[in-house]
């Protein structure tokens, strides 16, 4: 059966149609902007294919709404953005610790504090670093389309059932509001991994446990070992990045999710200006794509990392990029939105370096 | 001669660890009664809170789930939201579900969610070293209230029944204790009664379990059974606070 | 009439039991169990009526009871 349909929506509602199509069925959340179109999707259809929306009363409730439902061996996700997500970090520690999959959405804000609803890369260090307490990742995909809006939250199931690991999909209201075409459905299905795992009752089996205390020094040892062991599985086999017009560039522009997608504009009018300019747009962030940053730094040694914060995601291209290459660094605070412009003037003075 | 009592089958055949003269096991013994008794063991999921009672997942033989602390309602609400045909019922202590976790115990008992809850209140943090909970007794003496709580800066014992007992969303509110014989027998019954409601589809159902802590009381256990007579049931009443009839089955 | 079992190595020595037996016939003893309790006994078998007040009152599920 092919159900591939061509719509016209916004990020977040591509999100939202996403989380159903992965066979999603249960929704827990509290309202924030700018991220409402998900609930409101999602309390509007998720209904119609069986599933549960649930309102919650706090964020931290429905993380652990989110948590529960994982364990009990359903799809669960939820949305939010940046304070809400803070909340929903003692859940995501958990989560991680107890190595249940769900899906996490963040539309991210300006902050810290109540900030804004402009567009805002402050969350990177969250997200990619922990988040909540103890010594754990989460996969973070940082689409920069409304199509991988949608493409990246079915993906994002998947990895999330592989890895029994909680998956954030970092973006913010730029893509969330944004309208693209969207082609939904149709594509390889998403296949649910069997949960042998799950809380069921304890019919036919002995009974199961989901816990994450480890009172015991070896054992809590060996646990985060394993924990640190699947972190090295997925930083080996799970890393995206796109690559575009490298091969003769002289400078490479770093940059992910909505601040790539205005710098791509930047680097097309520094083309038609003779300047070789190339990207690498991490679509992972964790797993952060270090090889690959490095392997093109050994050989174009002029990077430029643009984000939409104070310097975040450069720390990791910091670690990444060979000895010998040149990180220049422009980052606009959250708040107002990236110009192609402004980028393109920090392209042309990272040329005139490089010619003198 | 027949056998009269002996240890419930959804008990794994391990020792408790909490202190000795606790009530904890005793209140244990009763769920696992209830679920033995409605045969439900292999369809029952736990959820374990945090303090003394987190290690559930070692005493009852049915699958338990670990919740963060004051969580285990949010918790049971997603695994039951799944599971509608299993039982699932949260276990939890006072500091647990009457302070961090009081914004979940009340809203998953307004939304009239179709768990059963255990709470209970020995007016001590335990496992912490006896810290004032929310239902620390007025001129109580707890390692964070050196001169007796006071309601000036402290509030007074939280009354968790009363409060729940005002939402429609809950089949059944009791308070018991398990002071004495009869007490333990009374407290059986309420036990099991919640958990018939939820077997029932009847919504939300609550059991406030009134406990000694000798340890972190100072007392004997014998002295601490006198304290829940004397100080903790004039301010804690046992009663059957809200209870809904559950209809005759065709 | 009645009898009860005590599981020596559950046994924590907290007392309810010595305190809820109407016919007084439990007592904390010498012997120590491998934790390093003092146990319940229970003496003058012949009187116990198996009424599991005891039972009842033990934290730790340590006795069992035939009538």
């Amino acid at each position: 059966m092919n159900d591939s349909r061509k719509r016209l929506i916004n990020g977040n509602q591509a999100i939202a149609a996403a989380a159903i199509d992965a066979g999603c069925r249960y929704y827990f959340s509290y309202p924030i902007t700018p991220q409402s179109e998900i609930p409101e999707y999602l309390s509007l259809h998720l209904p119609e294919v069986g599933g549960t929306f649930l309102q919650a009363e706090s964020e931290i409730a429905s993380i652990n709404m989110v948590l529960g439902a994982s364990a009990a061996g359903a799809r669960a996700m939820t949305s939010s953005s940046g304070p809400g997500i803070s909340l929903k970090q003692e859940g995501l520690s958990y989560m991680a610790a107890d190595e249940l999959p769900a899906l996490i959405v963040n539309i991210s804000r300006t902050g810290p504090g109540l900030g804004g609803i402009a567009a805002s890369q402050g969350d990177y260090f969250q997200a990619t670093k922990g988040g909540g307490h103890g010594d754990y990742r989460i996969i973070v995909l940082a689409p920069s389309s409304v199509q991988e809006m949608y493409d990246l939250t079915i993906k994002g199931f998947d990895l999330a059932d592989t890895y029994r690991t909680p998956v954030m999909i970092l973006a913010d209201s730029v893509l969330g509001q944004m309208k693209e075409s969207v082609v939904m459905g149709g594509r390889k299905k998403s296949t649910p991994t069997k949960k042998d795992w799950a809380l069921t009752g304890c019919e036919g089996r002995s009974p199961s446990i989901i816990k994450s205390l480890y009172l015991d020094g070896d054992k809590s040892s060996e646990h985060n070992r394993k924990l640190f062991e699947k972190y090295q599985r997925i930083q080996k086999n799970e890393v995206i990045c796109e690559l575009n017009r490298c091969k003769d560039a002289d400078l490479i522009l770093i940059a992910f999710g909505s601040a790539a997608r205005i710098a791509k504009t930047s680097i097309e009018t520094a083309r038609e200006k003779g300047i070789k300019v190339g990207m690498l747009r991490p679509i992972t962030l964790f797993p952060f794509p270090n090889q690959q940053v490095r392997d093109i730094s050994t050989n174009i040694k002029d990077i430029l990392v643009v984000e939409q914060n104070t310097g975040q995601m450069v720390e990791d291209v910091l670690i990444s990029a060979s000895e010998n290459a040149r990180v220049t660094f422009y980052g606009k605070p959250s708040g107002n939105v990236l110009e192609a412009e402004e980028i393109l003037c920090q392209i042309e003075r990272c040329m005139n370096k490089v010619g003198t | 001669m027949k056998q009269v009592f002996k240890r419930p089958e959804s008990l794994r055949d391990v020792s408790f660890h909490f202190c000795p003269g606790c009530h904890h096991g005793i209140i244990h013994r009763l769920v696992a009664e209830a679920i033995d008794r409605l045969r439900i063991r292999t369809k029952t999921i736990g959820i374990a809170s945090v303090g003394c009672s987190v290690f559930l997942y070692d005493y009852f033989d049915t699958d338990v789930c670990e919740a963060p602390h004051g969580r285990a309602p949010a918790v049971a609400t997603g695994v039951k939201r799944v599971h509608k045909d299993r039982i699932v019922f949260a276990f939890q202590g006072d500091g647990d579900l009457a302070a961090i976790g009081t914004s979940e115990i009340i809203h998953a008992a307004n939304r009239g969610e179709n768990i059963t809850v255990i709470f209970v209140n020995n007016t001590v943090y335990g496992m912490t070293g006896g810290q004032m909970a929310p239902t620390t007794m007025l001129g109580q003496h707890t390692t964070t209230t050196p001169r007796g709580r006071s309601f000036l800066g402290d509030g007074y014992p939280l009354k968790v029944s009363e409060l729940l007992a005002t939402l429609e969303g809950c089949s059944f509110v009791a308070r018991v204790a398990v002071n004495n014989p009869a007490n333990v027998r009374r407290a059986r019954k309420m036990i099991l009664k919640a958990f018939e409601m939820q077997v029932n589809n009847m919504g939300f159902s609550f059991v406030e379990v009134l406990s000694a802590c000798p340890t972190n009381w100072k007392m004997t256990p014998l002295d601490a059974l006198k304290r829940v007579d004397n100080e903790l049931i004039p301010y804690f009443p046992l009663k059957v606070f809200r209870e809904k009839t559950i209809p005759d089955k065709l | 009439m009645g009898r009860i079992q005590i599981d020596i190595e559950r046994c924590k020595g907290c007392g309810l039991c010595v305190a809820t037996c109407q016919k007084e016939l439990i007592h904390i003893g010498e012997k120590i169990n491998s934790h390093g309790y003092h146990t319940a006994q229970i003496h003058n078998k012949g009187e116990c009526v198996g009424c599991a007040n005891c039972a009842e009152m033990c934290p730790d599920v340590a006795i069992e009871v035939w009538r």
